[in-house]
């Protein structure tokens, strides 16, 4: 049966049209909304590529209902910054190294911005933690922890944490 | 419309009644894993974590018990407010996927699946917890012990829906502990909940991803119960090891294709030695 139904995402609402019943949110953004920085891979929860706010809250995309999502705020990796400019999140990332092939990045910044607001100055043991559900394949973890862990420092020194 | 979001508990069962062939969906964690990979098709869903009811926890004083709704998800349960109170359920919840699993993932959504892998399941078996459920027709509770049938299978009528728990708030010591083929993002090989109740001189024991339902070892927590030594609160080294044999014997493991029946049977006697020790630290 053909779905109809609105979505607010990045703070436009959005109509999606022709729809399938069982389509996850992940799909939704991608495949029907034309937004690809929300990456797809394991479509079980396993990889954290698709992670997502949901009301404020990181999840996976994949694991998401996107027809019972009404009313909800989602917002995606083309969300974090509006005007094109680089988070501090994603130029830490880039000057840290943490980005080799680039398909885990979009979900690990929206995990380390989601970590960031919550706990301003996280332990290396909390920064391991927070990330855990997203994998990546290519740098190690090492420069994504090391990143995360820079831009706490910078944002506490210069006292602009939202917290 | 095939999706339902109800915003109360009341509308939420009288949606089921009316299409009991409906899927209840929680925080999804399971549902969408099979609706991805096209091994469940979704005619009409009931998605509840809207309901407000579903989504609260408290404590009755005077029962001395623990409500936690069914909609309640894991990042919750593992706040100081549950974990002073049922720190074991706590840990478990921790050990549920990643942050983003335990964002969304549910204790009603654990207990709806009621897989034996299931990692808050050992600990509400443990604590003689019972499971809410309403229908149109009115509210029961059972135990959990009556709860979980089999495999994925519960007494839950298809018109019923999930309420949530109570769960005993005991005085002693309890733990949750999971083996598993690393430390995030794991499916246990096998899991263990032991809960002491001091006042009731009495030591409990479930065992996870170790037979078709949650295995509570009744032999071996009976006679452990008779051995520990109430007043100074300790037990000794070799009947610690005897409690783990015995909690091995009562475990009634598969071969499939995460482990072996035999590796998970030793993995429950040093997962209730050690839980044991830990719960009486003096020998």
């Amino acid at each position: 049966m053909a779905e109809f139904y609105g979505l607010r995402v990045n703070g436009t609402n959005r109509e999606v049209v022709d729809a399938q019943l069982g389509e996850s949110l992940l799909f939704v953004l991608r495949e029907r909304l034309g937004l690809l920085g929300t990456k797809g891979a394991c479509e079980q929860g396993e990889c954290g590529s698709c992670s997502v706010l949901l009301d404020g809250e990181l999840v996976c995309a994949c694991l998401v209902l996107a027809a019972a999502q009404s009313g909800r705020e989602i917002i995606t990796i083309e969300g974090v910054s509006p005007s094109g400019v680089s988070t501090d999140v994603q130029q830490a990332f880039v000057e840290a190294g943490a980005v080799q092939c680039g398909f885990c990045t979009p979900g690990l910044v929206m995990a380390a911005h989601s970590l960031l607001e919550r706990v301003p100055n996280p332990t290396d043991t909390e920064i391991r933690e927070e990330l855990s559900g997203n994998i990546c394949r290519c740098t190690g973890y090492g420069r994504l922890i090391q990143a995360v862990a820079d831009v706490a420092r910078v944002r506490l020194s210069n006292g602009v944490s939202r917290d | 419309m095939a999706v339902s979001v109800p915003t109360s508990l009341a509308e939420a069962v009288s949606l089921l009644s009316g299409a009991p062939d409906s899927v209840v969906l929680a925080g999804g964690t399971d549902l969408m894993v099979e609706a991805n990979s096209g091994h469940r098709q979704i005619a009409s869903v009931i998605a509840i974590d809207r309901v407000p009811e579903l989504r609260t926890w408290g404590v009755d004083v005077v029962r001395r018990n623990l409500w936690i709704g069914s909609g309640v998800p894991y990042s919750t349960v593992m706040q100081p407010g549950i974990a002073s109170l049922v720190p074991a359920l706590a840990q478990a919840s921790r050990t549920v996927g990643s942050p983003q699993i335990r964002h969304v993932g549910t204790i009603g959504g654990n207990l709806g699946t009621c897989s034996p892998a299931g990692d808050t399941l050992p600990v509400l078996a443990a604590l003689d917890a019972r499971v809410h459920l309403a229908s149109v027709s009115g509210e029961r509770s059972v135990g959990f012990d009556e709860f979980m049938v089999g495999v994925k299978r519960t007494s839950r009528r298809p018109d019923e829906l999930i309420t949530g728990v109570t769960i005993p708030i005991l005085n002693g010591w309890q733990g949750y502990s999971k083996v598993g083929v690393r430390n995030a993002m794991v499916i246990a090989t096998a899991s263990s909940c032991l809960a002491v109740d001091t006042d009731g001189r009495s030591v409990r024991i479930g065992l996870g991803s170790v037979g078709p339902v949650i295995i509570r070892c009744g032999e071996a927590e009976q006679w452990i119960s008779g051995r520990v030594d109430w007043s100074e609160l300790s037990v000794s080294n070799a009947d610690v090891d005897e409690f783990g044999l015995r909690c091995g014997a009562a475990a009634r493991p598969i071969d499939d294709h995460r482990s072996t029946a035999a590796y998970r049977r030793r993995a429950v006697e040093v997962l209730a030695a050690r839980q044991l020790r830990r719960a009486f630290p003096n020998g």
